[in-house]
């Protein structure tokens, strides 16, 4: 079987899979027990899924594992722990943003990636960046808050 | 073969290939077998609590905590009544084996039935506490209190541990419904916003969700739907998938799964196994469901609410309006598929599920499964938001016929189209108004005429797709909710009708779908409400004020129209913005809701932008302000959803929007402005905050379009071809 090696949050992993098309999400969830990365919709249309990958926001699903060999691959879990939550973490919980939270993996990733690049975004610019995130509870105002809280902006 | 799980089983479960990352922690309702045998009964104190020896509690919920933060509020109305801190409140929910049956977690009771029952009970629990401290330390009951998980005297000084006084033991007391509550006045946990305990793990990845529960020698599986509802599997050809190593076929009637030890493999099994179904048409089509709505047969016509001569005071009524309301079937349109794992073994079953209702379904299972209803265990995980029955019961049934093939615990979860395809859906609503005013501008007569799918008398649940597909006999029928409440209005009115007629079948299987007709009716109901305002040439919040004598929901309507900065004006919008108002008093019996949305339309293009919504919310007693708050926020945004973009489509085959670009639902660029204000009645009894606010939501915004265009909008949802063409017919044209 093909082997594929890449980082995952900072370790050296090795996978071993018959199908070099499967997507890095099932490898994350069941190969290496990384269940905060979730299958939403295997179509690329909801971002549930979402990773960062070599720092850039991938979605898992539409991401064969052969495409992840020698890059390095974050998930929710590597940003912080419930102990020591990454920044946008600490922001999402301060702001008590989710409900069922099926979909925030996605909105926290995409979130990192965006304060990356612009670290003070306009709400509208939020909204923009988050436009391909789906949430079914209606927990959208909350995450605009929490990404401003992150931001360090008040929220408006 | 004992079916109880131990944490060591859990860690092996998880941990073959997992060495350095945080391993998955089984869940309260896993680590529960100390309590195995425990009482079920909701009238003893031991069906709720039980006092561990280091003197923290363990509470058994049967209401579930679906992403809408009962996990903190029954805690705190607990260890409020109790007195002891939330942290030292271990809660177990929905596990059948464990929790008292407390009734589904729907139709907004979570707090005001369950959270109350429970609340009873721990008052009993404090009084027996109090009794028996008072025993021991030789003083009266009322010299004492409870705190902190201790009785001490009032006066000062040593008391004794809850542990100490019961630890380990039952109380064997009856709940008793006349044991004093503690005086609201006095609360120090009730009424805070504390934080909820799932987040920090939710937010980190953490958290153990239905979707991440995995069991030794647990196979992945999945179920092929048929090509249209009611097809007949005719063929399939195992060799199509002989590729895939360990895949294999599971075949019972028209029942067709597939199982692999791996998910891809299972998932790629599925989408190769080459399978033949005849053709079925069965299905009206979604643009045909009004007129199937219309033509009947109808299985009976009911009178809900006859006072007064309703249609004689509107054939003597020189100003009158009549107007038909439509609201299509809707996906509960959970973000992750539904998702389940049973393990079925001779005798015994157990199946983990999101379901809202797992007592309601140990019944069904039984029966599914050929099992006394002792030996079916269903326990409770989180799942992805439901709001209503979604695909969680289907899917497990999917995983326990599966299982019980291969005698093997089986996760079976769906796939996007799967969910949006086949979960029960919310059915199709219509409603036909007509309206009169009396010489002083007050409604003088109402009718509501509603075609609705009649729920089947005594159906114990709604029949799941998979045993009816094996040919394992189910009982016939279906059911929505309550979804003819509120088909009248909250106004007085002298003269009014309300009556039903009753289909026998929906167009979908149907289900209740998040404040179960209550959405649909209240649209028609405070839409024609605003078309009577409109036709009295009155302000709508004064039309309604006039008509309203209830105090609270009065409050709500003023509360509501400051926060939104509501100006009565005379003339028309010339600016294609406008603003809109909706009342709700719930059930007419529950909570208030007043509800005011700001709204800008684009005349080239029909799209209608929500820039602000305002609502004000009187649910009596509230728990926990922010978790309250963050139900009514959900509810806005998940109601603008529902009416600005959402309607199953299907043909005579099959449902065709099974994706999210067929079924869109609101994206973060719609997301308003919301400001909501909270009426604190910490005196009065708790009501329920997960539906009420959702109801008005769809008539503010159209009342609001009407304001800004002129467009009067009576089918949802509120596309721009519908915007337009109600312009062109609108007044403003």
């Amino acid at each position: 079987m093909p082997t594929y090696r890449f980082s995952v949050n900072g370790e050296a992993r090795s996978v071993e899979t018959r199908d070099p098309a499967q997507p890095l999400l099932y490898v994350l969830r069941n190969a290496l027990g990384l269940t905060g990365t979730k299958f939403g919709c295997g179509e690329g249309q909801c971002g549930s899924c979402s990773v960062l990958l070599d720092g850039k926001l991938a979605l898992s699903c539409q991401t064969p594992v052969s495409a992840v060999a020698g890059r390095k691959v974050t998930t929710i879990e590597g940003l912080g722990t419930p102990e020591q939550p990454h920044p946008v973490q600490a922001a999402f919980i301060a702001e008590q943003a989710a409900q069922c939270g099926y979909c925030a993996n996605g909105m926290m990733m995409k979130s990192v990636e965006l304060l990356a690049a612009n670290p003070k975004p306009t709400r509208d610019e939020v909204k923009a960046a988050l436009a391909g995130h789906l949430c079914r509870c209606g927990t959208h105002d909350r995450i605009l808050r929490a990404v401003a809280r992150a931001s360090g902006r008040a929220a408006t | 073969m004992s079916m109880q799980l131990s944490r060591r089983n859990l860690l092996k479960a998880g941990g073959a290939l997992v060495i350095s990352f945080a391993l998955p922690l089984p869940t309260f309702a896993q680590r529960a077998d100390p309590y195995s045998g425990k009482s079920l009964d909701v009238g003893e104190v031991d069906g709720f609590f039980a006092v561990n020896q280091d003197g923290s509690v363990t509470l058994f919920c049967g209401k579930v905590d679906l992403g809408t933060g009962l996990r903190i509020a029954i805690p705190q109305m607990a260890a409020e009544e109790l007195g002891i801190a939330v942290k030292h409140i271990t809660l177990i929910e929905g596990d059948t084996d464990l929790t008292p049956n407390q009734g589904p977690t729907a139709g907004s009771t979570g707090v005001m039935r369950g959270g109350v029952q429970i609340r009873q009970a721990a008052a009993t629990a404090r009084v027996a506490l109090i009794r028996m401290a008072a025993e021991r330390m030789g003083r009266t009951p009322a010299e004492l209190t409870a705190a902190e998980g201790e009785v001490r005297p009032k006066s000062g000084g040593a008391g004794i541990g809850f542990g100490a006084l019961v630890g380990n033991r039952h109380f064997g007391l009856k709940l008793d419904p006349k044991a004093p509550l503690k005086d609201p006045a006095s609360y120090t946990i009730v009424g805070r916003s504390l934080q909820r305990p799932d987040l920090p793990a939710k937010l980190t990845g953490r958290h153990i969700y239905m979707h991440d529960f995995k069991l030794p020698g647990m196979l992945h599986g999945r179920v092929i739907r048929p090509a249209a509802v009611g097809a007949k599997l005719l063929s399939v050809d195992e060799g199509s998938i002989k590729s895939i190593p360990g895949a294999r076929v599971v075949r019972i009637g028209d029942f067709l799964g597939v199982l692999a030890e791996d998910e891809w493999d299972c998932i790629s099994a599925a989408r190769a196994l080459q399978v033949k179904w005849s053709e079925a048409a069965n299905l009206v089509g979604h643009q045909a469901v009004r007129d199937w709505m219309l033509a009947g047969p109808f299985e009976a016509e009911q009178a809900l609410i006859k006072k007064g001569d309703a249609r004689g005071a509107l054939a003597a009524a020189t100003k009158r309006v009549a107007a038909s309301y439509y609201w299509p079937p809707q996906s509960h349109a959970s973000m992750g598929p539904s998702c389940a794992v049973a393990d079925i073994r001779p005798g015994k079953a157990t199946i983990w599920t999101a379901s809202q209702s797992t007592h309601r379904y140990v019944p069904a299972f039984a029966k599914i499964l050929d099992l006394p209803q002792a030996a079916v265990r269903l326990i409770y995980l989180d799942g992805s938001g439901c709001y209503g029955m979604n695909g969680h019961e289907d899917a497990a049934a999917d995983a326990a016929l599966l299982s019980r093939a291969v005698d093997r615990p089986v996760r079976v979860q769906w796939m996007r189209e799967d969910e949006l395809g086949w979960d029960p859906k919310g059915p199709p609503q219509l409603l036909a108004l007509e309206g009169a005013l009396a010489a002083d501008g007050s409604i003088s007569a109402w009718r509501t005429e509603m075609w609705l799918p009649r729920a089947t008398a005594n159906l114990p649940n709604i029949p799941l797709l998979s045993p009816e597909a094996a040919g394992i006999r189910q009982v016939p029928g279906i059911a929505a909710g309550l979804i003819t409440q509120n088909g009248d209005p909250s106004y007085a009115v002298p003269n009014i009708d309300v009556m039903v007629h009753w289909m026998k079948d929906a167009p979908l299987r149907p289900s209740n779908i998040r404040a179960p007709g209550k959405v649909a009716n209240m649209f028609a109901v405070e839409s024609f409400a605003d078309e009577l305002a409109a036709l009295a040439g009155a302000d709508p919040v004064e039309f309604r004020l006039r008509g309203l004598a209830d105090a609270r929901g009065i409050e709500v309507l003023k509360r509501t129209a400051a926060l939104i900065g509501w100006q009565t004006r005379g003339a028309r919008s010339t600016s294609g913005t406008g603003r809109g108002i909706a009342y709700c008093h719930y059930k007419h019996s529950e909570t208030y809701v007043g509800m005011a949305m700001e709204v800008e339309v684009e005349r080239a293009s029909g799209r209608i932008r929500v820039r602000r919504v305002a609502c004000a919310h009187d649910c009596g007693l509230v728990i926990n302000p922010d978790a309250l708050r963050a139900q009514i926020e959900g509810n806005i945004l998940q109601t603008l959803s529902r009416a600005l973009f959402e309607e199953v489509r299907f043909d005579r085959s099959r449902v065709t929007s099974t994706t999210w670009k067929s079924y869109p639902i609101l994206t973060f660029p719609d997301v308003p402005e919301i400001r909501i204000d909270l009426v604190l009645r910490q005196n009065l009894p708790p009501l329920g905050g997960g539906e009420a606010s959702s109801a008005p939501v769809p008539a503010a915004l159209a009342n609001a379009v009407y304001d800004a265009c002129g467009a009067r909008l009576r089918t949802a949802p509120f596309s721009r071809e519908r915007v337009k063409t109600a312009m062109e017919k609108g007044e403003y044209a």
